[in-house]
């Protein structure tokens, strides 16, 4: 096997891997659990991977610009940056979430305060 | 005037009754008891002791219980709200002084310092606490003794202004960073804290928590 195929393999494989993690995606939005706006993002960096995965060279070109010596390190670079900003998202969210948690709590606890007579 | 006392309970069930009970003898009836989920009888303890029981159907932290608490005595027509320790460890001897400068209509809010009088520690816990008051000092400016002590006496208006956004531990620091961005009167009253072995074992102010409380801390001045 020459270094060619292996690429191909592995050009394959992502693509199959977007393609399921969009449909998921599509899935989601069909079931109203996400809203447009955020489908469109998603669809967006899923495409995106998949124009990377068939034509690399573009971000060859791109590293060159940006003065990134090798063309992987700035994908890997960038797959951080999104990485960050996702669980930075995640976190947010999951901070609002706990607060309203807390505010049901504290309504239900209210509501059943109890003393004895 | 009409007082409510509000402690925030969790796996107190050994300790809550003792607390209640001195505080009824004491001449306080508006005592309520928030527990927060949890596993043991705290609950019905409370309620069997005479206090207003209140139920947290998940454990969601210290500052959240104390916030339901200041919220139900705000709703019951609380003149002054009292926040105590569930584990023994105020005295309800020190209630009179720190009530009274909130009483005569000076002050906003009292706060508890237990370094204003001689005090015997474990060292480590001195420790912590001092570095929480740098901490505090660094982050909001406010030159407190004690910036970490649970025992707090405020009015209506103080009630309501002081926002406790914090479930967890940190709610301490945020309640004096309040105070001072909300320029609320303050005035910090010397009290004696009781470390029984009980307390101390219940671990509230151990270092790795300090750790934490300051990690979240940092935390929510980036996210908010």
């Amino acid at each position: 096997m020459n270094e060619g195929d292996l690429m191909n393999i592995i050009q394959i494989l992502i693509i199959l891997f977007v393609l399921f993690a969009w449909s998921r995606a599509f899935l989601r939005l069909r079931g109203k659990n996400i809203s447009i706006g955020e489908f469109s993002f998603w669809s967006l960096l899923w495409i995106a991977v998949i124009i990377i995965a068939l034509f690399p060279n573009i971000i060859v070109g791109l590293s060159i610009m940006l003065g990134v010596g090798r063309a992987v390190d700035l994908l890997i670079y960038i797959s951080i940056i999104v990485l960050f900003y996702l669980m930075f998202r995640l976190y947010v969210k999951m901070d609002v979430q706990a607060k309203e948690t807390t505010k049901l709590v504290r309504e239900i606890a209210i509501k059943n305060a109890k003393k004895k007579r | 005037m009409n007082i409510f006392i509000v402690i925030a309970a969790y796996n107190e069930g050994k300790s809550i009754a003792k607390v209640v009970l001195g505080l009824k003898h004491a001449g306080y009836h508006n005592i309520v008891v928030v527990d927060d989920g949890s596993r043991d009888n705290t609950f019905d303890v409370a309620l069997d002791s005479g206090a207003i029981a209140l139920r947290h159907v998940v454990n969601r932290g210290q500052g959240a219980a104390l916030k339901t608490g200041i919220e139900y005595s705000l709703r019951s027509g609380a003149d002054i709200i009292v926040t105590f320790d569930a584990d023994g460890q105020h005295r309800v001897e020190d209630l009179k002084a720190m009530i009274a400068p909130v009483k005569s209509g000076k002050y906003d809010i009292t706060v508890g310092s237990r370094f204003l009088k001689h005090v015997d520690m474990p060292f480590s816990r001195r420790l912590t606490l001092k570095v929480a008051v740098l901490v505090v000092w660094f982050f909001y400016g406010a030159k407190m003794t004690d910036a970490h002590n649970g025992f707090r006496v405020m009015n209506r208006k103080a009630a309501q202004t002081i926002n406790i956004t914090s479930d967890r531990m940190e709610h301490a620091s945020q309640i004096v960073e309040e105070i001072h961005r909300k320029h609320l009167r303050y005035k910090e009253v010397p009290v004696t804290i009781l470390y029984t072995d009980y307390s101390l074992q219940n671990g509230h102010g151990g270092v790795k928590q300090a750790i934490k409380v300051l990690g979240r801390m940092i935390l929510r001045r980036i996210i908010e």
